[in-house]
Formats: structure tokens, sequence, C-alpha cells
């Protein structure tokens, strides 16, 4: 025992100590925060519960942008930078149909049909560009050195966000209040927004079809085989390159739900929404071990819920002002120490350690 | 018509078609529309048109011209049609469906432009010829040889800038030159047609002697060789060095845009370092950038009471050491946390430290050190002997400075011990630490060098300005640069500059291009990717230093091999 601990000490380098100082800081700077925090009694029971319930909302949102980045991973090996725009364009363009319905007076009197329209009509589009994306800039590079697609990848994210500027305006476009989902529900003793429990609820619900998608069905089956091993997957006669246009369709139609699903959130939509909960939903896919569908789910609920959290419960208590601000600065450290100490997530599927 | 490549063309033409609507729809076309080329003959907007049909044109010519030279010209006509038939259903539909209330970019003045302000089927007409004509041109284009088609197209290519770039030579040029090339905008066609006579000239020469002239310049002794190139450099310093003076008060504009491309150069060089050499693809790389600006910023102004209680405001060349060093910590800080990672989770590493950088000096936590989201006014100038840098053409001479050092260290890092290692880190990281490089000093410095030119860049830049504020500071500017060196070659120190001047002067220039630019950045990032990964100007001379090497003696490539450490 003594032996080994003197083995590893002897192997122990300065970027490890260096590595190991950084986390133990960060711990104890959270442990300090969280505990001066909960002391304080700042925050009622309730309140941290309904941060708890608007991260769970958010957290799905997440989770089902992280299945397009984790099953595209799994299958390219490839972080589809451009994930976030494909996130993007759907809802972008359902608020034309949305907006059109809106006027008409359907959310109102068929509030379920009309979501559904926007629902199918974001997805729809999603999907296409996501496909139509793999097809024209992803395809030829098949191959090809691991930052060439990556860089690809960053200047179609570019290129697709400006596209939709260009095309629809670079105003932000309120999403219609729909009067079905103001107001709150009572349940288990908590008033929660109905908003937030239609979020969570559909995300699941799109997340656990999506899976089963993949787990069930023939073409599920395809696109598992080729993750595994392209060449034998082709050899038995699994049209690889089919598979893998059906795994962008699916990471495309979760990341268009997703984006509904958010717009029903933040109620708006913009030609820049993309960016921030693509990196946030990449983070939860790397959280969970990337390559891993649950593990993208689990990683998107818990970043969800910790970023809600994150500012009451540990910066205020540090004595941070203004500590909302830094939400998304909380994500991207996240984002930073799990690919620094973790890169395999917390499920840790596959091995992430690649040149 | 047997064998007739109706497919292909077909597909051309759908392709061409859905580009010319893409486009149009984004609103290049129009916006672009206001600038004329050549006066009364041609504006941008028309030219991008145009160089969507002869792109599309030429690719279908090249697939017909297989069959039969007749049919290469018939696929090029029936792209062009093709497209204009889209472009003309477009116009007409505008009104009718009410496309603006979807499209933002859908107006009349759209229609207008592609109708040429003609009304219903006389626009129509004039779409379906000027099209069907430029799918015809590219068509014969494609029947020319090469040994005509390339010095044509270049001397086309080079008026068509010039016309571009009027802006800047109508102002530097005297006015009898200028009022015979130029009008209020764009070329004059006199202007035009001597232009492109002079250019044909010029390339059809260099196409003819060209490689003649190349080839007796590589017989010269190395020695010879050497001075020829210094001779060259210094020639360019030296007219570089003279513009100012020579230009006066004319060259404010022209300076102000030299400028920012200068300090790109600057950030470019420092990124091909990281990128480029060492092969650590960096996304926050503005990160650095912002330390150096802010350290300056933070240091020189009169501002920010909470800072000016411990240390009283410096001056710029006492605060230049201190951002310098500050972005050299700061790579070396951010660098050792990633050293155990590569490739793709590097990069997304890279752009998370970038953001929370921003969001940090965004934010009202750290406002009474960094001024939060207005920024920091009042950042000292440079002075020298008593004479203060104020105008464009004083901070010239600063940024080419400090060009002139960023080459330098490329220059001599690139091939030294260090450059080596860094070039084996990028190629294998597990042989080179096999080969006993020390990985982690190798990429450290890679990031620490990187980090220090950004930091000179970012320090130059807020005093240039006198304010600075975090929105200067973002995500983008991390891929223009990114963008400028893969465009320019990556690796390669005179891509730099190529990348530069084409992705950040242009711009520049070009105001109504500056809405687009993302646009066109990450549509060159992926057909460079995908057509050209090597760049524009792409690092040739090594290649072929390289093979001499390897052919005369073998030894000095196991030398260069097992350098390092």
């Amino acid at each position: 025992m003594l032996e080994r601990i003197r083995v590893r000490l002897r192997h122990l380098s300065g970027t490890d100590i260096a590595l190991w100082l950084i986390s133990v800081v960060l711990v104890v700077l959270i442990v300090v925060g969280s505990y001066r925090s909960l002391t304080s009694g700042r925050y009622t029971v309730r309140q941290w519960l309904d941060f708890v319930i608007f991260g769970l909302a958010q957290g799905g949102v997440y989770a089902l942008i992280a299945l397009g980045y984790t099953m595209v991973y799994g299958v390219l090996q490839m972080i589809n930078f451009a994930h976030s725009e494909v996130f993007m364009s759907g809802p972008f363009t359902a608020y034309f149909v949305a907006n059109a319905l809106d006027k008409a007076g359907y959310f109102d009197s068929h509030p379920i049909i009309s979501l559904g329209i926007v629902f199918i009509v974001a997805m729809t589009v999603s999907m296409v560009v996501a496909v139509v994306l793999e097809m024209l800039a992803y395809r030829p590079l098949r191959g090809s050195p691991r930052l060439v697609p990556l860089i690809t990848a960053i200047g179609a994210s570019f290129f697709l966000q400006y596209t939709f500027r260009g095309l629809y305006g670079s105003g932000v476009k309120a999403y219609p209040d729909i009067a079905m989902l103001h107001g709150t529900w009572h349940i288990a003793g908590l008033n929660i927004q109905k908003t937030l429990v239609v979020v969570f609820i559909a995300a699941i619900f799109l997340l656990v079809a999506l899976y089963t998608f993949v787990q069930k069905t023939k073409v599920g089956m395809g696109i598992r085989s080729v993750a595994e091993d392209q060449q034998a997957a082709a050899l038995m006669g699994v049209d690889v390159d089919r598979m893998i246009s059906m795994t962008f369709a699916v990471g495309g139609a979760g990341a268009g739900a997703a984006g509904v699903l958010y717009a029903l959130i933040f109620k708006q939509v913009h030609f820049f929404m993309g960016f921030v909960p693509g990196i946030k939903a990449f983070t939860a896919a790397v959280l969970g071990g990337i390559g891993n569908i649950p593990g993208a789910m689990l990683g998107g609920l818990f970043l969800g819920v910790f970023e809600s959290l994150g500012p009451s419960l540990f910066l205020e208590g540090l004595g941070v002002p203004a500590s909302y601000q830094l939400k998304d600065a909380i994500a991207f450290t996240m984002l930073v120490l799990v690919l620094i100490f973790r890169p395999t997530g917390i499920l840790g599927e596959r091995i992430a350690k690649r040149a | 018509m047997r064998g007739f490549p109706w497919r292909e063309t077909i597909r051309a033409g759908l392709l061409g078609s859905a580009v010319a609507l893409h486009v149009s729809l984004v609103g290049m076309v129009e916006a672009f529309s206001r600038r004329e080329i050549v006066k009364d003959v041609v504006t941008l907007g028309q030219l991008l048109l145009l160089l969507v049909v002869l792109g599309a044109g030429y690719w279908a010519a090249g697939k017909a011209a297989k069959r039969n030279k007749v049919y290469g010209i018939f696929a090029g006509l029936l792209v062009g049609l093709i497209i204009g038939l889209v472009l003309a259903a477009l116009a007409l539909s505008i009104k009718p469906l009410h496309l603006r209330q979807v499209f933002a970019n859908a107006s009349r003045g759209l229609a207008r432009v592609l109708l040429f302000n003609k009304k219903g089927l006389a626009g129509v007409i004039k779409l379906l010829i000027v099209m069907g004509g430029g799918g015809v041109v590219a068509g014969l284009l494609e029947l020319l040889p090469s040994k005509v088609r390339r010095p044509l197209l270049y001397a086309l290519t080079a008026t068509l800038t010039l016309g571009l770039l009027r802006d800047i030579f109508a102002v530097i040029l005297p006015r009898s030159i200028s009022r015979f090339f130029y009008t209020s905008s764009g070329l004059t066609v006199k202007g035009a047609v001597v232009l492109t006579l002079v250019w044909a000239a010029y390339f059809t020469a260099s196409e003819l002697w060209g490689q003649r002239v190349r080839s007796s310049l590589q017989a010269l002794p190395p020695t010879q060789q050497k001075t020829l190139r210094w001779g060259s450099y210094l020639l360019a310093l030296i007219i570089l060095l003279g513009l100012p003076p020579l230009l006066g008060e004319r060259g404010g504009y022209v300076f102000e845009v030299l400028d920012i491309v200068g300090i790109y150069i600057v950030m470019g060089l420092g990124l091909n370092i990281v990128v480029g050499f060492a092969g650590l693809l960096d996304l926050g790389y503005v990160a650095f950038f912002a330390i150096g600006a802010y350290t300056m910023a933070v240091l020189t102004t009169p501002e920010l009471p909470a800072v000016r209680q411990y240390i009283p405001p410096m001056d710029f060349w006492e605060a230049l050491p201190i951002a310098l060093f500050a972005s050299l910590l700061a790579g070396i800080i951010l660098g050792v946390p990633v050293l155990k990672t590569r490739g793709d989770y590097l990069a997304i590493i890279t752009l998370g430290f970038g953001e929370i950088i921003r969001l940090l000096v965004i934010s009202d936590a750290l406002k009474p050190i960094l001024g939060g989201a207005q920024g920091i006014t009042g950042v000292a100038r440079p002075h020298l002997f008593g004479w203060t840098a104020k105008d464009p053409q004083d901070f010239f001479y600063f940024i080419l400075a400090a060009i002139v050092i960023g080459f330098f260290i490329s220059v001599r890092l690139k091939d030294s011990r260090l450059g080596r290692a860094w070039k084996a880190i990028r190629e294998d990281e597990d042989v080179a630490i096999a080969m006993g490089i020390d990985h982690v000093a190798t990429k450290l410095t890679a990031f620490a060098t990187g980090a220090t030119l950004a930091g000179l860049s970012g320090a130059i830049f807020s005093s240039k300005l006198f304010s600075i504020a975090p929105h200067s500071f973002n995500i983008l500017i991390s891929i223009y640069v990114l963008s400028l060196l893969i465009v320019g070659g990556i690796g390669s120190l005179p891509g730099v500059v190529v990348g530069a001047f084409a992705l950040v002067g242009l711009p520049e220039l070009l105001r109504e291009f500056a809405e687009y630019r993302m646009l066109v950045y990450g549509a060159a990032l992926v057909v460079m990717m995908i057509y050209r990964p090597e760049g524009l100007w792409p690092e040739t001379l090594h290649v072929a230093e390289y093979k001499h090497r390897e052919s005369t003696s073998s030894q000095a490539t196991t030398a260069s091999v097992g350098a390092g450490k």
C-alpha cells in the first residue's frame, strides 16, 4: 500500500499538482459559499425549490439539445458546433407560424393542436437544416484530421446564424403568449408555473421517445451499429451514409423541439439564441459521457439545476454582487472543469481522450 | 442532343439558383447594388449574381464539354436561364405574396434590383438575357485554353478589385489621374477598359515568362537569394514607412483601415504560433487580446477610483511591459489546465475560457476594477521624445513596429529547436513525447508567445481607441482571427497578411459588407476546409525546403526530428 502511494507520488508532475490545487480551491469555494448562503437564511425552502424546478425545466431543454451533440459525436467523433444553430433555426422559423396562428385566434380556441403544429414545423425545419448541413459540409470531410470538421462546423455555425439573421431580421421576436399556460398549478404544496411543468414533461416525453427510437427500431439499431464500428456495420450491409443522415435527423428533431420549449420559457427568439444554450448542452453531453444518450439526459438536468441554484447558492454566499449576471459563467466554468478533470463524463461510457 | 448531361446541368442550375436565392434573400444583393464597380455598367450586387451564374455555368460546361464543345456553351446557357427564371419568379412574387412579412429583406427594392429597374415582362427579359449571357460566357471560358483563360480571369478580377477599392484609390491618387479612372462611385468605363488591358498584358507576360524568371531566381546562389529577399523586405518597409508623409492629410481614412488590419495581423501572427505551429486550436484567443487591452486601460486611465487609490495612472511605456507580462502570464495560467486535453476538447475549453473572461468583465462584481459594461475611457497614448501619437498615421508606425516584432519572432522561432518541437507536437503528440520532447514546456511556450502577441495587439488597440468596452472582445474576434489564418493558409506568415487584408481590410472599406461579414467568413471557413484546406497562400517555400533537405542528406532530417528538449 505504502509502496503504491510512493510510486504514484513519484509519477506526480507539476501539472497534476496544479490541477489538483485548482480543484481543491474550487470545491472549498463552493462549500464555503453554499454554507454561508444556506445559514444566512436569505431564501426560504420554497424559494430553493422554485430554483430547482426552474432548473429542471431548463435542464430538460438542455438534455434535448445534448441528444444531438452526443449522438453525432458517437457516430462521427466530431463536435457538431453548428448544432446550436440547428436548435435556433426551428423555433425561429416556427415563430411565423405561431404568430399567424396567434393572430387567427387558434391558440385560444385549439391550444394543443396549435402548439402541435408549431412543434412539427420547428422540428421539421431543424431536421432539414441538420441533414442538409451534414450532406453539404460534413460528408466531404469524413476521415480528415479531427480539427478540420470542427473548423468546418464553426464556419457552418456562423454561416447559419447570419443566414437566419439576414432572412428573418436581426430583431428579437416575441413568441405568442399562450393563455393555457398562464398561472400556476398547485402540486404537492407548491405553486408551480404551468409553463415549467409543461416544458419539463414535454422534454422528458420527447427524450424517452427519441431514446426508444434509437434503442428499439431497426433504424436506431443501424445508428448504434455505425457508432460502434463504421466499417463492420458497412460490411454487415448497413447503409452508413443513410444512418449518419438519420443521426443528424434525430438530433435535429430533438433540437427543434427543444427550441420551441426554450421559446415557451423565455417567450422570445432571435438569431443568436442558439449559442449559449448550445454550449451548455454540449457541456451536458460531456458531463454525461459523450456518446451516451441517458448520460446526456442526466447531464442536462444536472447542469440545469446547478446553473439555476448556483448564483444564489454559492456566489452570493461568497459575497459576489449581482451574482445572477454570472449564471452563464457558472455553466462555462462547469464546461471547462468537466473537460479538464473528467472528459469521460460522470457515467463515462466512452473514452474521450483522443488526439 | 445525344449524350448531353441533362441531369448534371439541371442540378448545377438548381444549386446555383439556391445560392442566388440565398444571397438575394439575406439582403446582400440589394445592399451591394448601391455600390457601382464600373459606372452605369455593373454594380457589386449584379456582379454577385453574375459570379453565381459564372461559377455554376462553368461547372456544368466542364461536364458537358467533354462530349462536345457546343454542348458546353449550351449547358452554360441553360444554367444561366434556370437561375434567371428562379430569380424572376422571386422578384415577381415579392409583392403579391407579401414575402416581406417573413423575409426581412424581400423588399420591393430587391425586386427592382433583380429586374434592372424595369417593370414586369421587360425586366424579366432583361434578367434572362443577362443571366443567360453570363452562362454563355461561362461556357466560352471553359472552351478557352487555360493559357488564355487564366490571365483573362486574373485581369478581370484585378480590375474589379480596383473598382471595389475606389474609396481608397480615389483619395490617394493625384486628382488628375483619379479623375480619369474613377467617378464618384466606381470606375469610369474607359478607366475599366484601360486597366483590364494593362492587367491582361501583365498577367499574360507572367504566364509566358514568369516560370523562367522564377527558375532563374532559384538558380542564383543561396547567398544572393538571401540578399535579394532581405533587400525586398527592406524596400517594402521603406515604402510603408514613407507612406504617411507621402499621403499627408489625405491618408487619414486609409490609415484608419490599415491600423485595424495591422492590429489583426499582429493577433494573427500570435494565433498562427498557437494554431499553425503548435497545432493547438484556441477559440478563446480574444481573451489575451482583452487582457492586454484592459491592463493597458486600467493602469493608465485617470478613472476607476478603486484602482487609483493604490496606483497612480501610468504612462504608455510604463504600462506596456506590464500588459505584455499580464497576457503572457494569462497564457501560461490558462495553458496549464488544458495541457492534458487535446484537439477538439481543447478548442471548446479555450472557448469557455474566453467567454468566462468576457462575462467577468461585463459583470457588476468586477465593475470597480474593470469598468463594467460601460468600459473605460482615457487610455494613455504612446509618446516619444515629447511627441504624442494621436492620428491613425501616428499609430501606424507603432502597429508596423509590432508587426515587425511579430514577424521577427515567428520567423526566428519557426525553424528553431522550439519551432521544430511545436511541429512535432502538432503532428503527433505521443511520438513527440516519446522522442523526448518536453510537451509541457513546449505547449506552454506556444500559448505564452501567442498570448503575448495578442496582448501587444490589445494594448495598442486600447490606446488607439482611447476607450474600450467589453463588447469589443466577444467570441467573434477569435473567429475573425481564426478565419483570416485559415483563408490565408495556416502556418504561413504571408498568409496572415493576405488573410488580414482580405477578411478585415475589405469589410472595413466596404461598409455595406460589414453586415454580412460573419456570413461570408462562415462560408469561407467551410469552403476552404472542403476545397483548399492549405489556404490561399500556403507555406510552399517551407515544403520545398524540406523536400530539398530530405533528398540531399537523410542525416539532416533525422537531426531535425530528434531535436527538441
